[in-house]
């Protein structure tokens, strides 16, 4: 069973809290009337960089295949200093949802979901020597895991920045 | 914020992550926001005789403002509640329980009462019990509490019998206290402050009683003063006070303990008094069979509840199985709480509860932790040696 990086991200959770932080997402209906200069074929540059609803983003290289996967800034600052990452295995398939490892904090241990489905192909070592490089650089230095991505289409469910944002304040 | 107990509470405040609090309450001094704990008033001719039968504790053998950690047993000797129960009178007693298990607590106290009343045949007023529910409890905890607190003691110099020295002051007894507040020049009204605490160091808890009905801005005014100088003593919140309590080898109630508990299984044995451990303790407390057979023969509990250090890696904590590595991980009992300790430069601690014959101190077991069993061994609880101020 995976459990979502911030209802974990609480007092040991369960010990505290029974808050799941966010429940509801924001509507899509509205995406496209944001943006109404997308089209179709702007290709993968309208998804580079995309966010779950558990904290997590993901960020799609040039070639469209490889993603990089960290937790977000709004996540690394919920957590508080990060003591302990548990990175994936290399070469491991995964499917969406899979918990691919995890992020720990004095007070809480937080699962670490893949945004997609397909082969990891790298982990950070760093973090295992520095964890806390994760609260210095969620969104960069901090990364977790790269990702060979099995289906580019699972991208689309994702959230853009814009919608993150919105999301992660409600 | 976090929700806890009804009330919204903050797991650490701006300008401190939970390490950093954590480490300065040991090296310094934190301030603890615990108004949200049930504070309660019991007095009458009868009072000592009730406490005595829903507790394990010798309620007799306290002295005034002396104070013991104790808890409250349903009738098969299972842990309602703990507690830490002072008597500030000859009939009278102050003691606080968990906000989380106030409903229950109340209720329990409610039943129990009626019934020892009625079986006495005594009349309501034999025993008076208030809940302070408009108190305000802050606790000072670290080395620095005690010099920052004298320095606001106001010191009479007309009253002989007042004590204001905190020297004289033990870890477990109490005294009322007034403080005088530097911002404004005026005294406190008398506060039942308490040498005692939930992190393992020297410390008080103040209890704060309403004006007109509500403690709010006199406690704000008491916590201001606490905390004026942010280089002493700054505040915490419910982040570090697991971390510390958990390091002191101190249970948290709901997690390490619950009502199927007995005390000796938690292995707070010593909360039962000496003079209760005999077959027919006068008056009998609840459960006294059960406990006193197992206090008389250890072998007899299923279970017991020790502390482990497990090997470097990720955190075991509550709900991660425990596992004898020499027999095909059959599981052997269960962590309740865990955590990185700041104190230990984060080296992994827990409690839990593990069956009868693996609970030697250095037995190795494994611990589960998601997919992967870790290395662990029973170590000996408190994780970080408390310095409560003794004779």
């Amino acid at each position: 069973m995976s459990t979502p990086v911030l209802s974990r991200l609480l007092p040991t959770a369960s010990r505290l809290t029974s808050r799941t932080l966010a429940s509801s997402r924001p509507a899509h209906i509205f995406q496209w009337t944001r943006i109404p200069k997308r089209s179709f074929s702007s290709g993968w540059a309208s998804y580079v960089k995309k966010y779950t609803e558990d904290h997590e983003w993901i960020e799609l290289d040039a070639d469209g295949k490889t993603g990089t996967i960290g937790i977000t800034e709004y996540a690394a600052k919920a957590l508080g200093d990060v003591v302990y990452v548990e990175l994936p295995e290399i070469g491991i398939e995964v499917a969406k949802g899979d918990t691919i490892g995890a992020v720990e904090s004095v007070k809480s241990a937080s699962d670490i979901l893949t945004p997609v489905s397909g082969k990891i192909t790298d982990h950070n070592k760093v973090l295992e020597e520095k964890p806390a490089t994760i609260n210095k650089s969620p969104e960069a230095d901090g990364w977790l895991a790269k990702i060979e991505v099995s289906d580019a289409a699972e991208l689309e469910s994702l959230m853009s920045k814009e919608d993150y944002d919105n999301f992660e304040k409600e | 914020m976090v929700p806890f107990a009804n009330f919204s509470m903050p797991l650490e405040y701006p300008g401190q992550s939970h390490r950093d609090s954590h480490l300065w309450t040991r090296t310094n001094g934190s301030l603890f926001d615990v108004s949200h704990m049930v504070q309660h008033k019991l007095s009458g001719e009868l009072a000592e005789e009730f406490l005595m039968t829903i507790t394990p504790s010798a309620i007799n053998e306290i002295e005034k403002h002396h104070s013991t950690l104790s808890c409250l047993l349903n009738k098969n000797g299972g842990i309602v509640d703990d507690t830490v129960i002072t008597r500030i009178g000859k009939d009278s007693f102050y003691f606080v329980t968990n906000a989380g298990c106030r409903e229950g607590d109340l209720a329990f106290i409610q039943a129990e009462m009626s019934e020892f009343l009625e079986s006495k045949s005594a009349p309501k007023d034999k025993i008076n019990w208030h809940i302070l529910d408009h108190h305000a409890l802050v606790a000072l905890q670290g080395p620095a509490s005690a010099p920052l607190l004298q320095s606001l003691v106001f010191n009479d110099t007309e009253d002989e019998s007042y004590d204001s020295s905190l020297d004289t002051l033990y870890f477990g007894t109490s005294r009322w206290l007034q403080l005088t507040l530097p911002e404004s020049g005026m005294n406190t009204p008398s506060l039942l402050i308490s040498r005692t605490g939930y992190t393992g160091e020297d410390g008080f808890e103040i209890s704060i009683p309403p004006e007109n009905g509500d403690a709010t801005e006199l406690a704000t005014s008491i916590a201001k003063a606490l905390t004026a100088d942010g280089s002493k003593v700054r505040w915490a919140g419910l982040g570090a006070r697991d971390s510390l309590r958990l390091e002191a080898g101190m249970c948290l109630y709901g997690h390490d303990l619950n009502d199927t508990i007995t005390p000796p299984v938690a292995a707070l044995g010593w909360l039962v008094g000496k003079s209760r451990r005999v077959e027919n303790p006068t008056p009998p407390f609840n459960g006294h069979e059960i406990i006193n057979k197992q206090l008389a023969s250890p072998k007899t509990m299923p279970e017991r509840r020790v502390g482990f250090l497990v090997e470097k890696g990720p955190a075991a904590r509550e709900g991660a199985e425990i596992v004898d590595l020499e027999n095909e991980d059959h599981v052997i009992g269960h962590v309740t709480s865990g955590c990185p300790s700041p104190s230990l430069g984060g080296q992994n601690i827990a409690m839990g509860y593990i069956k009868n014959g693996f609970h030697k101190k250095g037995t190795k077991v494994g611990i589960k932790v998601r997919k992967n069993v870790r290395k662990a061994e029973v170590a000996k609880m408190p994780f970080v040696e408390s310095k409560f101020y003794r004779p």
